[in-house]
């Protein structure tokens, strides 16, 4: 796990700050397509909100459609920056340094994305103020005295989410201190203001360095288990719904946890890649760390896999004529049969076949597209979780209904990949995507030692 | 008399720890220097001492704060409009729990971060001695001392290796 060379500081700050202080051709081109398609997104909403529900294709009894199944998977992304980033520091994987940051602002960004959706989903975003319970009370209806019904799995949604992405976003704040001062002593004018007043006068004293990687540890501890909360609540929002039978298999909250460290950790692999080839960073991120993250990504892919067929196998095994009724609609008819064939190929016997072997591990092409797969896959696993299961919730034929997105729903879940994208851009245009401290701490522990005649790469670790 | 500051700058962290070692055969306190790196190094690496604090102590404040909150939050909104659903209790302690929960950790992690930034002596309003080649991979030695001390802090440090010894700010650097 030690194939790079160790570096100087020096080299170190100009490959990991070229992002911030040069401006590639293709980054403004880049970030005007992105910005345009974000429009397109945000006039397609404007559009259905003054318009109504109707521009979309949501019909009783389907009344969650890609917006919701785009919220979960975007909850699903944000999982893979927090878990990664904690449970690598935690175990103090050495290979762990280049991806933490990519995957924490990843984690913020698609949150962000995530909580976007619900509120375009209502139809009338600004009742958003129903929802914002956690504002100290403050009444959900002034005139009778109403609150917000905390028996409701939609209000503790919010607050799961509020706080994750408040603790995500002052994670990476504070990891950010040491590179803002970086950044400081290397630039000038009102850019040096502000990082100066970012890094608050860090000078990098053994305290201040101290403190830092107790903090890592301990928001690591801290974040964890609200990772977990987050998607078992979001999971809740279907497993309390009374009506849908096929919602309620009491292991919903770990399969929708596994699946969504899945996806997310896929999804940072690709980011890693996609960093490596636009910024050079092949220094900072090689193919043992892509490697490491595949081998990594065939366990979480198989636990998956493992509630996957679980669910499906409780399901049956309860003889529910509601449960079978989904399942049939899943195994059974067109074109819902043959989504489900692609769902399980791409989530997982098409991306874990790659990743069993090492030279395709260490294959940047082939691991790209094992990982696009799995979100490709993810997302439809979403799909046909809410949506069968909504379609035939009724109890008479005639009220079942199949459910066809419209172009504005299309047009705004592809604004939502673009503005994740463009949110990425903006950020490594200000701030490191790769901790600079950390990369360097990485080679001060770097170190080589002789046994017998072999002289095998270490590291030294502290307790 | 007030002390003034002033940094030696090293490549090798071996020639600054045996600055440390000098600086305190000299008889300078151990409050009166510190070492300044672009990344944390292995504690006692300068031969500095333990550094004490108390970051533990937030979490634990700010979870019972966030605890605190959450139970009355959600106690007290469903007593201000007791609606009886189903024949259950007003006071419906699992999705209190959920609520509190989440206000428990968001307190918590929000009580750390003061923590973090109050432990590490941030912000600095003002800078004092400093010098960007720190984050370029030297290691600074910043020792406060009395004016007439200065030149022999000064040889002390050169003595120890160091490549540059600046007294007064060579770039001004905004806090």
């Amino acid at each position: 796990m030690q194939e790079g060379r160790v570096l100087p500081a020096r080299e170190i700050n100009r490959d990991l700050l070229r992002s911030i202080l040069t401006t590639p051709n293709w980054y403004w081109v880049t970030v005007a397509i992105m910005a345009i398609i974000v429009l397109g997104a945000m006039s397609a909403a404007g559009m259905m909100i003054n318009k109504g529900m109707g521009l979309t294709g949501l019909n009783r009894p389907v009344m969650w459609g890609f917006f919701i199944v785009n919220f979960v998977f975007w909850i699903g992304i944000s999982h893979a920056g927090v878990m990664l980033s904690a449970i690598l520091r935690l175990s103090k994987a050495e290979w762990r340094r280049p991806a933490t940051r990519a995957a924490e602002v990843l984690t913020v960004f698609s949150l962000m994305t995530a909580v976007m959706m619900p509120l375009i989903h209502t139809g009338r975003p600004w009742r958003l103020v129903y929802w914002v319970y956690t504002l100290p009370f403050v009444p959900y209806d002034f005139a009778r005295g109403i609150w917000p019904n905390v028996r409701s799995p939609l209000v503790w949604d919010p607050s799961a989410i509020f706080t994750y992405l408040t603790s995500s976003i002052l994670f990476v704040m504070v990891a950010l201190i040491p590179d803002m001062a970086v950044l400081r002593d290397r630039t000038t004018g009102i850019r040096h203001q502000a990082y100066a007043l970012m890094a608050m006068g860090w000078q990098g004293t053994p305290r201040q360095w101290k403190l830092q990687i107790i903090a890592g540890i301990l928001l690591s501890a801290l974040i964890l288990p609200v990772f977990v909360s987050v998607h078992s609540i979001v999971s809740w929002d279907f497993g309390m719904a009374v009506s849908v039978k096929s919602w309620h298999s009491t292991i919903f909250a770990p399969y929708l946890v596994v699946g969504a460290v899945h996806s997310g950790v896929s999804a940072v692999v690709f980011v890693m890649i996609l960093l490596r080839w636009i910024y050079g960073w092949e220094n900072y991120i090689r193919h043992e760390h892509i490697d490491a993250l595949g081998r990594l990504l065939i366990v979480v892919a198989t636990g998956w896999f493992y509630f996957f067929v679980m669910e499906v196998i409780f399901g049956f095994y309860g003889r529910e004529a509601d449960e079978i009724a989904v399942r049939n609609f899943q195994f059974t008819q067109p074109p819902w049969n043959l989504w489900f064939i692609f769902f399980t190929g791409l989530t997982y016997f098409l991306p874990v076949s790659l990743w069993l072997f090492k030279w395709t591990r260490r294959n940047l092409w082939i691991m790209s597209i094992a990982c696009i797969s799995v979100n490709i896959g993810m997302w439809l696993e979403r799909f046909l979780i809410i949506v069968p299961g909504l379609a035939q919730k009724q109890m008479f034929t005639f009220d079942w209904y199949t459910y066809a997105p419209s172009a504005v729903e299309i047009t705004i879940i592809g604004g939502t990949f673009a503005m994740v994208t463009l949110l990425m851009l903006l950020f490594s245009k200000v701030l490191p995507l790769i901790p600079l401290y950390d990369i360097k701490e990485g080679d001060i522990l770097k170190t080589e030692i002789k046994i017998g005649r072999a002289t095998v790469p270490a590291t030294f670790r502290e307790d | 008399m007030a002390k003034r500051p002033i940094l030696g700058l090293f490549e090798d962290a071996n020639y600054a720890a045996e600055a440390g070692d000098a600086l305190q055969q000299a008889d300078v306190s151990q409050d009166d220097y510190d070492f300044l790196t672009d990344a944390p190094y292995p504690e006692g690496a300068f031969g500095e001492r333990e550094e004490r604090h108390h970051l533990y102590w937030f979490p634990f404040v700010g979870a019972l704060v966030g605890l605190t909150a959450g139970i009355l939050m959600t106690s007290m909104t469903q007593l201000a409009y007791p609606l009886v659903q189903g024949g259950k209790p007003i006071l419906s302690l699992p999705p209190m729990a959920v609520i509190t929960y989440e206000s428990t950790m968001l307190s918590a992690i929000i009580f750390t971060i003061i923590g973090i930034i109050f432990e590490s002596r941030l912000p600095r309003p003002k800078m004092g001695l400093y010098d960007t080649r720190i984050t370029e991979g030297y290691i600074g030695v910043l020792v406060n001392v009395e004016e007439e001390q200065l030149p022999k802090v000064s040889a002390l440090l050169t003595q120890a290796g160091a490549v540059d010894v600046v007294q007064e700010n060579p770039e001004p650097v905004t806090a």
